[in-house]
């Protein structure tokens, strides 16, 4: 760090105190927004829009029709939400996602996206070789099953529906969300097998 | 929103999955939140933001993302006519130039290293 560059945390609050006086922001609402993010939004969201998908098949149709319309009528609304796109996982084709450019992330089901997702190496090889880049998650695609890449744009943001495992039948709503992790939502892992 | 009560320890237990904190430092979370508030409240567009976003992430793949967020809304703020180029670095420099605060330990003893006071 030199003279002229005082550092993120001071530049950061430099920009606050400016954006307060001249009555731009208000640091309650930075407040909330930040409380938010960091507490209340999170992936819990979206497996319980998996969940539910898993357990109501008009939902389901739903959801796959309108993921806008079917996510909202859960409450989960927000910036970052405003249009999405409910991709299923089915035995042909594996649906993974990808923000080539930056970092677009469905907010209101997922919550802030990890520091994997922001990567440029993600972001550049999951498009060029996704089943290497897969298997090095820890997921593999079997050979025969088509892998699709969805790159998310300024306009369209994606949540992927995965596949119900198996021996799931008798689960309540609550326990199947607890299946659903945030990486079988972006399409970089599967949904968990009750234990 | 009526956000289901958390599931603080389970598999999808937000906001930090698999460990993982959502900002790694307090500024991280204020620069977000600020370009949040910003947008919501019509000051730019959300992306207008992002489209400087893309260009600071380009410019520098390896710089912190952050570093690049916060990049992105001064540059978002300069193209709206709400911040001039130069403010926030005068500003950064009139804070770093105050009398430090009553938690900072003014040490003078500069061979001290590594001794427990």
């Amino acid at each position: 760090m030199t003279d002229d560059d005082p550092g993120p945390a001071l530049r950061t609050a430099a920009l606050e105190e400016l954006l307060v006086e001249r009555g731009l922001v208000d640091p309650a609402v930075v407040d909330g927004f930040v409380r938010t993010y960091e507490r209340d939004v999170g992936p819990l969201n979206g497996a319980t829009v998996v969940a539910r998908a898993w357990s109501d098949p008009q939902f389901r149709e739903w959801l796959l029709r309108d993921g806008t319309a079917a996510i909202a009528s859960l409450g989960f609304t927000g910036p970052q939400g405003e249009h999405m796109v409910v991709l299923e996982q089915t035995e042909q084709v594996h649906h993974v996602v990808v923000c080539t450019l930056c970092s677009c992330y469905p907010w209101p089901v997922l919550g802030l996206p990890p520091s994997w997702y922001k990567d440029p190496a993600y972001r550049a090889r999951v498009v060029r070789e996704p089943r290497t880049v897969l298997a090095e998650m820890g997921l593999d695609v079997p050979p025969e099953r088509r892998i699709e890449v969805w790159d998310s744009s300024a306009e369209v943001r994606y949540l992927v529906l995965p596949r119900r495992p198996a021996g799931t039948d008798g689960l309540t709503a609550e326990q199947l969300a607890g299946l659903v992790g945030r990486d079988a939502m972006v399409g970089v892992a599967e949904a968990v097998e009750p234990s | 929103m009526s956000a289901p009560l958390l599931d603080v320890a389970g598999p999808a237990a937000p906001p930090r999955a698999n460990g993982e904190m959502v900002f790694a430092e307090p500024w991280e979370g204020r620069a977000f939140g600020l370009a949040v508030a910003l947008a919501e409240a019509g000051v730019f567009t959300w992306d207008g933001f992002r489209d400087r976003l893309v260009a600071r992430l380009a410019a520098d793949p390896a710089a912190p993302y952050y570093g690049c967020w916060l990049a992105a809304c001064e540059d978002a703020l300069v193209a709206v006519g709400r911040l001039g180029g130069a403010d926030v670095s005068t500003r950064a420099a009139g804070l770093a130039a105050r009398p430090a605060g009553h938690d900072h330990d003014h040490d003078h003893d500069h061979d001290g290293h590594g001794h427990v006071r």
